[in-house]
């Protein structure tokens, strides 16, 4: 496996009995990246983050996680990585200063005293220090869960869906604390719902029903699926939403405050459209390059006619940042 | 054990500590739970119940009858409470409960026993529970021949019965004065140590993977056996307090003799404590959730109560039911400390009882390990 990828796995498959949760899964992290993890619920995105750090043992598949064999190392993956649970893991009936110093003491870290005084320096938590972790609020509580687990200094941070539950401000500065470490050189696996998270990564993968739909670096996602979008302003954009759901040739309209953005793969039908609106003279149509946005919009929407279940799948479209 | 670190493992111990005693309703269940359970089975339960509120008809009265009662009244068994007149009322009074005992002294009694007659005291005894009415039952034969034999002394004295070719001399050993909470005592350690340990260390294994934070502890490089181990330490260390609180409520309070081995004693409940709380352990790796927990723990202690030979007489009970009995741990260790206790017994006439227990928890932990899961499939 090459050095250059933090996390290299070939062929992941996990079953829950009759259920395949994870289905011939490939992935590349290159090191120091920031890669987002995407697709609906219960798309076995934990289960693979699982996977990486040994929590579960794959039923087919192998791989590397920071040069260690997933299937064989993950005594030392463990020590390497740091996870961050969906739920709040820490200990609610421990203060902040006692759930750090455990976690130190997991790690066997040297100078542990120091590093967890450093640690709640850094939160801004240290005159409450002794407060009992189940007492604080949402936002503080994740971020006492990242710093719990960049405690031992990891080379790559697993964080499953970190920000669920936690509100924009919190999310925002959560979100710099990442970028922070990225640049610093750690390598992030972020899994999310949220589009505007999204926008934030260097790389994505969108898995759906345990199988990958697509990866790649974020920029060239859009391009990858192919499609083509018209951004339209105007009056009365929700009769027009209505009407052009039912055009043929489109295939995606997504309302983004005061604009309509309409998409679809087959760019001549599109463009058709497009002239036939501004012929009619009451909105303006304007060709833009396809976003992320509209590209999660369609894969979502592709995933839920491709799969049609019980757990349809949900995401939400968070504001911008 | 490879890897295995003394500071990690002393990390789990210490913050299982620290959550302990955060956790006000578990600590005070475990202190409280053996206070009160011996304050009631010792102070309130007795299965040799005194004075018994019992009735008389007098038909005929005289120096005899009058020494028959004095010498019911006397052995205390028996409590007077009144008279009544002709069967039917006696009999009314055995259905509503107002006596246990119906006594009726015939006509021409004193006279039959003067002449050798041998007549017959009828005594009604309300035997729908045995328990109550047993001990006073078989003492009755022996109060009344006494006091017969000896208002019939004097010129009175024709021909007393011939003796017996033989006679029984009775020794009742251990707990001569048959005081129930010499008995119901040191039982109660076996019940009070498989109720709690078994109930808190499943919760409180359980209590982590509820919370979620099992999912984050095992994924540091902490292992198996250290949370194990550090999780499960420290309810020993309950258990001993459990049975210092226990030992010194059974010498202070309800006077219950120590008189075998300390090593025998203390050997014995280290091991009683270590199979109870494998078995907590196993319930864990059964269960999902706390609530869970708490219901299996129940479901093991209704038998410990039931079967072991603490509540009722283990000979007493049918041969599945003893089969049953056997496998039970509570079964062994309350033989184990009534016979150190009581019989003062030494490590060689215990080591049956700890070769069983021994036994259990080989299949105890066996069953465990085959459950316990390293990683969250």
């Amino acid at each position: 496996m090459s050095d250059d990828f933090a996390i290299s796995v070939r062929g992941i498959t996990k079953r829950f009995g009759a259920r395949t949760v994870v289905d011939n899964f490939d992935m590349d992290v290159p090191r120091g990246s920031i890669y987002g993890f995407l697709g609906p619920n219960g798309s076995g995105k934990t289960t693979t983050i699982r996977i990486m750090c040994g929590l579960l043992t794959a039923d087919g598949g192998d791989g590397s996680c920071l040069g260690y064999d997933i299937r064989t190392q993950s005594a030392r993956i463990k020590e390497n990585v740091g996870y961050m649970t969906q739920r709040f893991s820490l200990y609610e009936d421990l203060t902040i200063r006692e759930n750090l110093d455990f976690v130190a003491r997991m790690y066997r870290m040297k100078g542990r005293r120091a590093a967890v005084e450093h640690a709640l320096e850094d939160l801004g938590l240290a005159d409450r220090a002794g407060q009992l972790a189940g007492t604080l609020s949402g936002g503080w509580k994740q971020r006492l869960a990242l710093a719990a687990c960049m405690l031992h200094k990891p080379a790559l941070l697993l964080l499953d869906e970190p920000t669920a539950g936690v509100d924009p401000k919190a999310r925002r500065d959560f979100w710099d604390e990442i970028r922070r470490l990225s640049a610093a050189g750690v390598t992030v696996l972020v899994s999310t719902h949220y589009m505007d998270e999204a926008v934030q990564c260097d790389y994505i993968a969108y898995i759906a029903y345990g199988k990958k739909l697509i990866a790649g670096p974020s920029h060239e996602i859009p391009a990858m699926i192919g499609l083509h979008t018209w951004r339209v302003q105007g009056p009365d954009l929700s009769a027009l939403e209505a009407e052009l759901r039912a055009t043929p040739g489109v295939e995606q309209v997504a309302r983004f405050g005061a604009v309509l953005h309409v998409s679809g793969t087959d760019a001549a039908a599109l463009e058709a459209v497009a002239k036939a609106g501004m012929a009619r003279g009451l909105h303006r149509w304007q060709k833009k390059d396809a976003e992320l946005e509209e590209a999660f919009i369609y894969l979502m929407a592709s995933a839920s006619d491709n799969f049609s279940r019980d757990d349809a799948p949900e995401v939400k479209a968070g504001a911008a940042a | 054990m490879i890897g295995f670190s003394l500071g990690r493992f002393w990390a789990v111990l210490a913050k299982e500590f620290v959550q302990m005693r955060r956790d006000r309703l578990t600590f005070g269940m475990m202190v409280g739970i053996p206070i009160f359970q011996l304050l009631l089975f010792g102070f309130a339960i007795n299965t040799d119940p005194h004075h018994l509120p019992t009735l008389v008809e007098i038909v005929d009265d005289g120096p005899l009858t009058r020494a028959v009662l004095a010498g019911m009244e006397t052995s205390e068994y028996f409590a007077f409470v009144g008279r009544v007149d002709g069967i039917e009322a006696g009999e009314r009074a055995l259905r509503d409960g107002t006596a246990n005992f119906v006594v009726v002294v015939p006509q021409g009694f004193e006279r039959d026993v003067v002449r050798g007659r041998s007549p017959e005291i009828l005594v009604s005894a309300d035997a729908s529970d045995p328990v109550a009415v047993g001990s006073a039952m078989s003492a009755l034969s022996g109060i009344l021949e006494r006091a017969i034999e000896q208002t019939l002394s004097g010129a009175l004295a024709t021909a007393p019965a011939t003796p017996a070719p033989f006679s029984i001399t009775l020794h009742r050993q251990f707990n001569p004065e048959q005081v129930s909470s010499v008995n119901t005592v040191p039982g109660l350690l076996a019940v009070i140590l498989a109720m709690t340990m078994v109930l808190i260390t499943a919760v409180a294994i359980v209590r982590e993977t509820e919370r979620g934070t099992m999912e984050s502890l095992i994924a540091t490089p902490v292992r198996p056996f250290e949370v194990m181990l550090g999780k499960i330490l420290p309810y020993v260390f309950v258990g001993y307090v459990q049975t210092a609180v226990f030992l010194i409520a059974a010498d202070l309070l309800f006077d219950v003799p120590f008189l075998g081995s300390h090593w025998a004693f203390f050997l014995g409940f280290n091991l009683y404590i270590v199979v109870n709380l494998a078995l907590g352990f196993l319930i864990s790796t059964l269960v999902r959730t706390q609530m869970q927990a708490m219901q299996a723990s129940f479901f093991t202690i209704l038998p410990t109560i039931l079967l072991s030979g603490f509540m009722f007489p283990f000979a007493g009970m049918p041969g599945w039911a003893q089969a049953l009995g056997t496998a039970i741990p509570a079964t062994h260790y309350l033989r184990l400390v009534r016979k150190v206790m009581l019989k003062g017994a030494t490590m060689a006439d215990i080591t049956g009882d700890m070769a069983a227990i021994g036994v259990i928890l080989a299949v105890v932990v066996l069953f465990a390990m085959l459950r316990y899961r390293q990683t969250l499939d």
